[in-house]
């Protein structure tokens, strides 16, 4: 489902991947650990379109479709969908009227009908409840006076919402305390299903406690470097990421 | 250098002044309103349009953009009043008394004038002119009078016609009135209005004014308003027309003591705009919110001018104003706040904010404070810049159409200011504005 081919990616003129491989298939979730500066974010950013992330080489196909000649947009509503690390404040868009945006401009692309309003709420409501967001939160511009929290707490309705067939999670545990920890989580694993796949990037292990990966991935200075089961986890989680840095030395 | 080089006249200025002298007979009003009329058109010769080396007009040299003088319009014929049924429908539905001037002449047959609530009273300038109106007489040109400012003294001149409203005390009128200003003769001519509204204390009211034209009119509108001790004013103004369009608008407010003043002005259309606002707090206690709007492409011109003068204590002024450019627009702000000496306490506050869609759009902003007492805050904030691409990219990644993420920043922008109109439906009706505005420029 997800291919990806030898990327390289340049970020202001400096080149951040190189020559990264992938393959995650259908229903499964990947892990993608690694140091700071390894690329893991560009990595996420690159498969979002963010402008200033420029593929040089390689391919993201997402079944056997290259999105990277594809606008924002239209990767959103071919099933892409990233859980920003930081997620923006939008005073005066309200976050209903966001999501609706968002979701009926996707249908809308894939050549579907436009959601009723109670059809929208219905949809809007069960999901919130399930992430106990309040729905007064939502009435309010997307994220503005939202804690770190409720912002990822709010990413993941997104995601629940707009039903994507490959989830990015970008270090989705930053910021969060043990309990917004567990809902977060527990809305991912809700969303885990034999036709979706997902990729959760992080830098330490403690949220994979949470959301158990099939395969985990160590990224260093742009590539992957090892592949590995749960387990490498919790190795890293011990031994650190220093033996990386040295075998992409050695690679390189 | 010789005087008589800055004395030589514009065709336009040598147009108006022969559109005074060879019409002033026909102007209406007795020898008190003659002699206002005299006094003016003598200031008006001396000042003549301004231009760029006016200070407060440094930004919008109208004797440059206005190089010549239409003829003043005519009473309207009968087709000029049937274009003007639907004029001013772009403030939704409100169940606002409309009351219709149409090429700056009262029409009462398409105005609104029955079951007048208790304590209002609604007539028009150019009746009241000649009929020597006391209310008139008592307030007319002596409002805020503006020191040189020879587009006021122009409008005193050739007044005609406008909207003369008394509320009286105590009095609450429960539905908006909306004066409706539609120039729709189908050859560009000159438009002079004046009205003057006056709320005794303790009233309450709503003023919503629109202002459209056909192509290639000038005109220049002037209000003067009284508010009274702990009387609760509405003024919502919006302007729209052609891309050829010259409009010229006064606003002159004098608030009593603990009053309540919200003004809103929004810009949609027109070529050359001058708002040009003065308020004046003549008791303390006051809370007066001076909000604006405008979105402008093509060629547009719109320049928001305010001078919030503090002469009471305790009173609190609060302006904002956004304006989206794009194309080769060009918005001004200019603010002017002055606390005089027993002014102490005061609070004010404005803030001009510039979106800027185009790289050849140009915003400029000019705040200024004069404050004489020792006892106030007073802060004051600019910033332009364009639509910010990373939230651009948030909305985008969630599947949102590039001109649809563009269209909700730029909503959101000009909701800030538009959120500060206290009547839900006329915030719904001027979003929908803003919203048919992004849609015709995505197309």
């Amino acid at each position: 489902m997800l291919e990806v081919k030898n990327l390289h990616v340049t970020v202001d003129g400096k080149q951040i991947l190189n020559g990264l491989d992938l393959v995650v298939d259908k229903g499964e979730v990947h892990a993608i650990m690694g140091p700071n500066g390894s690329g893991k974010s560009t990595l996420a950013y690159v498969m979002a379109g963010k402008p200033g992330y420029e593929a040089t080489q390689g391919q993201i196909l997402l079944d056997g479709e290259d999105i990277l000649a594809m606008q924002s947009d239209e990767r959103a509503a071919n099933g892409l969908f990233l859980a920003f690390q930081y997620p923006l404040e939008i005073p005066g868009v309200a976050t209903m009227t966001f999501l609706r945006t968002a979701l009926n401009a996707q249908r809308k692309k894939r050549g579907e009908a436009e959601l009723s309003t109670p059809e929208f709420l219905k949809l809007v409501r069960e999901a919130a409840g399930k992430l106990e967001i309040d729905m007064d939160m939502l009435r309010r511009g997307v994220n503005v006076g939202f804690s770190g929290g409720e912002k990822k707490r709010n990413e993941i309705l997104q995601m629940a919402l707009l039903q994507p067939r490959l989830c990015v999670l970008d270090e989705t545990d930053s910021g969060l305390d043990i309990d917004a920890l567990k809902i977060v989580s527990d809305g991912v694993n809700r969303l885990r299903s034999p036709d979706r796949s997902m990729l959760v990037i992080t830098h330490y292990q403690r949220l994979l406690d949470h959301i158990v990966p099939d395969v985990v991935h160590v990224l260093s200075a742009g590539r992957i470097v090892k592949t590995g089961g749960k387990e490498l986890a919790l190795e890293l989680e011990a031994s650190g990421y220093a033996q990386f840095q040295g075998e992409v030395a050695h690679a390189s | 250098m010789n005087a008589e080089i800055r004395n030589m006249k514009t065709n336009a200025e040598l147009a108006l002044a022969e559109a005074y002298s060879s019409g002033k007979a026909r102007l209406p009003g007795g020898r008190t309103v003659v002699a206002l009329r005299e006094a003016a058109a003598a200031r008006f010769d001396a000042l003549g349009l301004p231009h760029r080396r006016v200070e407060e007009w440094k930004y919008t040299d109208l004797r440059a953009l206005m190089r010549e003088a239409r003829p003043i319009a005519g009473a309207p014929d009968a087709a000029g009043i049937a274009r003007a049924k639907d004029a001013g429908l772009r403030i939704g539905d409100m169940e606002a008394r409309r009351i219709v001037f149409v090429d700056g002449t009262f029409v009462p047959e398409i105005s609104d004038l029955t079951d007048l609530s208790p304590g209002l009273i609604i007539r028009s300038m150019a009746q009241a002119l000649a009929a020597g109106d006391p209310l008139v007489e008592a307030h007319l040109g002596k409002v805020v009078p503006p020191d040189r400012e020879g587009v006021v003294a122009l409008n005193t001149a050739l007044m005609r016609d406008g909207a003369v409203i008394h509320v009286a005390k105590g009095a609450t009128v429960e539905r908006p009135i909306h004066l409706v200003f539609a120039a729709t003769g189908q050859t560009p001519a000159s438009v002079f209005t004046r009205s003057l509204v006056v709320i005794e204390a303790g009233a309450r009211v709503m003023l919503v004014e629109s202002h459209d034209a056909s192509a290639g009119h000038q005109v220049n509108t002037a209000l003067e308003l009284v508010v009274g001790d702990k009387a609760h004013v509405d003024h919502i103004k919006i302007t729209g027309g052609p891309s050829d369009l010259v409009h010229v608008s006064s606003l002159m407010a004098s608030i009593g003591a603990h009053a309540r003043f919200n003004d809103f002005a929004f810009n949609i259309g027109g070529g050359v705009v001058r708002n040009q606002t003065f308020v004046r707090f003549d008791g303390e206690g006051t809370l007066a919110g001076l909000r604006g709007a405008s979105l402008l492409n093509g060629k547009q011109h719109v320049d928001s001018t305010l001078v919030v003068d503090h002469q009471a204590p305790g009173c609190q002024s609060r302006e904002v104003f956004a304006t989206v450019l794009d194309g080769e627009s060009r918005g001004v702000f200019q603010g002017k706040i002055v606390v005089r000496p027993h002014a102490q306490q005061t609070d004010a506050r404005m803030m001009t904010r510039a979106l800027l869609l185009s790289d050849e759009a140009e915003a400029d902003s000019k705040p200024e404070l004069e404050i004489f007492a020792d006892d106030v805050q007073c802060g004051h904030g600019a910033t332009s810049g364009a639509l910010d691409e990373d939230l651009k990219f948030y909305l985008m990644a969630r599947g949102i159409p590039e001109t649809d993420a563009e269209a909700l920043l730029v909503q959101a922008f000009v909701g800030e200011a538009i959120e500060g109109i206290e009547h839900a439906g006329l915030r719904d009706a001027l979003m929908e504005q803003v919203v048919a505005w992004l849609r015709a420029r995505g197309a």
